[in-house]
């Protein structure tokens, strides 16, 4: 999947199949080769290009009992927001 | 404090007018990400991990109740309802949006804040001692001095673009509790052999990657020439330090390459030259202008109530540890400095919000004429407190969970935002900083365990000062997964030193074991009122390493 | 791209040979240090105007002897985050007294042409299709200096009178 930050105001997003751009991993698209992740890719930068988001790149997902976890630890945190703090309102 | 005037007001009003330029010309993209990066930094906005973090000065610490209350406002109305305090004197928002960034801009120049080259390749908050103008210990207030500096530094035409971000800290008393030797310039104010107070001059300190205690490159300058030298070390640094690698750009890696004297001799030769220049001379004029604003504030004419507060102490044995604790000793009879200790058990260390920042900002009107400072530590303070009036305070402070009396003991931690928050950063800090809160609870036993500060950072980039902490603690990743590596016998006082490492890096669920096992060596080897410090640049590292990791196998069994 | 002094597109009478092979006859060049340190007696026979361009880790010291020979010195961004060409300008202007044109080539933005300006360049090679709207869009923005430079604006406490507490 692609994430991103959204320019305007800095949320993390993830490339919809689309070409939106979602909050939630869940909505997110997902490229199930390098191909397809590439041309995933090669969209979020167009949509850079267009000021829509920042520093958009591939993070590898995996399934796990039905929900998308991003493999890396600190994709998950930006997926799913600290870990701390969660007292707090939005 | 410090009052803008006219310039001061007018310089903030326009630098917020044009970063709202360049935020709409990035909106549209006429100015690309590349392009716009150094200009959001030189506005205090980073991307991180989450959203846009806004970086707000705090200069040298000090802070009015009014500017807290617009920092309250600041966290409900742009943010998510707190802020975090740094080891810069700092505060940080973590969920701004960019376009709003001018707006909370706005909002801090009406109280004459400013985000202004709190990042960027730039020089920096300019940080100071939190107990200026009111230790007993002070040689001489540097708040005047760092704002002079201050002014000196913004918008700088010349140094705006340097190899890497510049960051100077002032101290004016013999004890440091600025981290003065840390910093890419440090100043001591000092007098001379003639009793005349100028400046120590400290140069090429810093953490990070490649951490370096700074090197005195002149034992004393005299005060009217604070500007020029200034500008001489800035202009060597400029011109020569490196521009080809991030990880050696700082000073402290120009001064270690060329070696202290080499540097030295290029500043002097430099400064030579514009030595008396007059557009760096420092008018007298100018200086008292600025010092009155540090004028003693209207304390009243009362004698020192150290027996009232004695008795207050005997009788309520809770008072009595926050008092030995959190307060310390204030220069004029009938007052005292108290601590407000941002660190309470399972609290994300530096962390305040909303409410509580409005509640301090009545505290601080009530009892402590106004004004508050933050420490490096990441904690707050109220300068000014009638020793009458202590254990009132200390009510309060409690039914807002800022009277954990824990100031400079292992609770007292310094954590980075970390992995929780930073793009930068290997590993989550302020979990662990949770968990040794949580296990270290017990009040005598951290006060018998004394003096012992602990510093987390989230990687290699040190913002928690990890190098520096009596126990550093260094998140690292391995395979996805964090890992923590442990130093010991740091310090950032005037007898600054690099901590050692201890051994291999340990889980998270260890370190609230490792740090009890090495506690309790401690308490078995200290000798007479050992801090935890002396005891181990007394013993040396390994019998802490054996406590934590366990004896190494003997080589030949023991003669009986 | 174009030229500016003071606002206005201003025709460029030099040519940059600086990247060229061989230098051009008959006109007023710009030419780097290398080409000024093996050509310099034929260059200065030509009888044209001189120019000199500067990469960012020559400073102008290196040629501090022969700055008279020059009606321009181009100092380069070769990125416009390497600030060493502000205080080479600074110190051309202030230190040795240049007294021609200190021209910003490179990595020239708008976002950068005040602190230049104050820093003694006089023309600029600004990227961009409007380079006189871009300075007009800056030029403004900073009406307030804490610092003095050779551009002779007086500092803020320089003009301070009895203000204070």
């Amino acid at each position: 999947m692609v994430l991103a930050n959204r320019l305007a105001d800095g949320q993390v997003v993830f490339l919809a199949a689309d070409g939106g751009w979602v909050g939630d991993i869940a909505r997110g698209a997902v490229a199930g080769d390098p191909v397809a992740a590439q041309r995933l890719l090669a969209d979020a930068q167009l949509a850079e290009s267009r000021n829509a988001v920042v520093e958009p790149y591939l993070i590898d997902i995996r399934d796990e009992g039905g929900r998308r976890q991003p493999v890396s630890f600190r994709e998950a945190i930006r997926a799913a927001g600290p870990t701390v703090r969660t007292d707090l309102e939005d | 404090m410090y009052r803008y005037d006219e310039f001061d007001h007018t310089l903030v009003a326009e630098r917020v007018a044009t970063f709202r330029r360049q935020v709409a010309r990035r909106l549209t993209g006429d100015l690309t990400e590349d392009q716009f990066k150094p200009l959001r930094l030189m506005n205090g906005l980073y991307l991180q991990l989450h959203a846009y973090m806004l970086r707000v000065n705090i200069p040298y610490g000090c802070l009015s109740s009014r500017q807290l209350r617009q920092l309250a406002f600041i966290a409900r109305r742009y943010d998510r309802n707190f802020g975090h305090f740094t080891t810069r004197q700092n505060i940080q928002y973590n969920w701004i949006k960019l376009d709003e960034t001018p707006d909370v801009l706005a909002a801090l120049a009406a109280v004459e804040m400013n985000a202004m080259q709190s990042s960027g390749n730039c020089v920096r908050n300019i940080t100071a001692d939190q107990f200026a103008g009111r230790a007993q210990d002070e040689i001489e207030d540097p708040r005047p001095w760092c704002e002079l500096i201050r002014q000196w530094s913004i918008l700088h035409p010349e140094f705006s673009y340097l190899p890497r971000k510049f960051k100077i800290a002032v101290s004016g008393a013999p004890q440091d509790r600025a981290a003065v030797k840390l910093h890419d310039v440090g100043l001591y104010l000092r007098p001379n052999a003639a009793g005349v107070i100028g400046f120590e001059v400290i140069v090429g300190g810093g953490q990070g990657r490649l951490p370096y205690v700074g090197h005195t490159i002149r034992e004393w300058l005299a005060k009217e020439d604070l500007l020029s030298y200034l500008e001489a070390i800035l202009r060597i640094y400029n011109l020569g330090g490196r521009r080809d690698n991030l990880q050696k750009a700082r000073i402290k890696v120009q001064v270690n390459a060329l070696g202290a004297e080499e540097f030295r001799r290029l500043v002097d030769e430099e400064w030579e030259q514009i030595r008396f220049t007059p557009q760096l001379a420092v008018p007298r004029a100018e200086i008292e202008r600025i010092t009155a604003y540090f004028a003693d504030p209207a304390w009243e004419q009362i004698p020192d109530a150290a027996a009232l507060v004695a008795a207050q102490r005997s009788a309520d044995p809770a008072f009595e540890v926050w008092n030995r604790a959190n307060v310390v000793a204030h220069r004029t009879p009938g007052y005292a400095i108290v601590n407000l200790s941002l660190k309470a058990p399972g609290i994300a260390p530096g962390d305040l919000t909303a409410d509580q920042m409005d509640k301090v900002a009545e505290l601080a009107d009530r009892f402590s004429l106004g004004e508050l400072r933050v420490s490096h530590r990441q904690n707050l303070v109220f300068p000014d407190v009638r020793q009458v009036d202590l254990q009132a305070l200390w009510q309060d402070l409690q039914s807002l969970s800022l009277a954990t009396p824990n100031i400079g003991s292992l609770t007292d931690i310094i954590a980075c935002p970390g992995l929780d928050f930073c793009a930068l950063a290997n590993a989550r800090a302020i979990p662990v900083a949770q968990d040794i809160g949580r296990h270290f609870t017990d009040v005598a036993a951290l006060q018998d365990i004394g003096e012992l500060t602990i510093n987390i950072s989230g990687c290699m980039n040190a913002c928690g000062h990890h190098h520096v902490g009596h126990i550093g603690i260094l998140g690292v990743e391995k395979n996805g997964l964090e890992f923590y590596q442990l130093t010991l016998g740091g310090s950032s006082g005037e007898d600054a030193s690099l901590g050692d490492r201890l051994g291999r890096s340990i889980s998270a669920a260890e370190v609230p074991v490792a740090i009890e096992a090495i506690v309790t060596r401690y308490k078995a080897l200290r000798e007479g009122d050992e801090r935890f410090l002396d005891t181990y640049r007394r013993v040396g590292l390994e019998p802490f390493k054996e406590a934590v990791y366990g004896k190494t196998p003997q080589r030949r069994p023991a003669v009986a | 791209m174009g030229l500016i002094r003071e606002g206005r597109l201003v025709p460029d009478p030099f040519t940059d040979a600086s990247g060229l092979e061989r230098l051009p006859d008959g006109v007023p060049l710009i030419v780097s240090l290398e080409q000024w340190q093996t050509q310099r007696s034929g260059l200065l026979a030509s009888g044209q105007r001189l120019g000199l361009r500067l990469k960012s880790d020559q400073p102008p010291r290196l040629v501090a002897a022969d700055l008279g020979h020059f009606s321009v010195i181009a100092l380069e961004f070769p990125k416009y985050r390497d600030g060493r060409a502000y205080t080479h300008a600074r110190m051309l202007r202030e230190r040795f007294k240049f007294a021609g044109e200190i021209r910003a080539v490179g990595d020239v933005l708008q976002e950068q042409l005040h602190f230049m300006h104050r820093c003694g360049f006089d023309t600029f090679d600004v990227a961009g299709p409007d380079p006189e709207k871009a300075w007009r869009t800056i030029a403004g923005d900073h009406t307030v200096a804490y610092q003095a430079t050779g551009d002779g604006q007086p500092r803020a406490l320089d003009l301070r009178k009895g203000t204070g507490p």
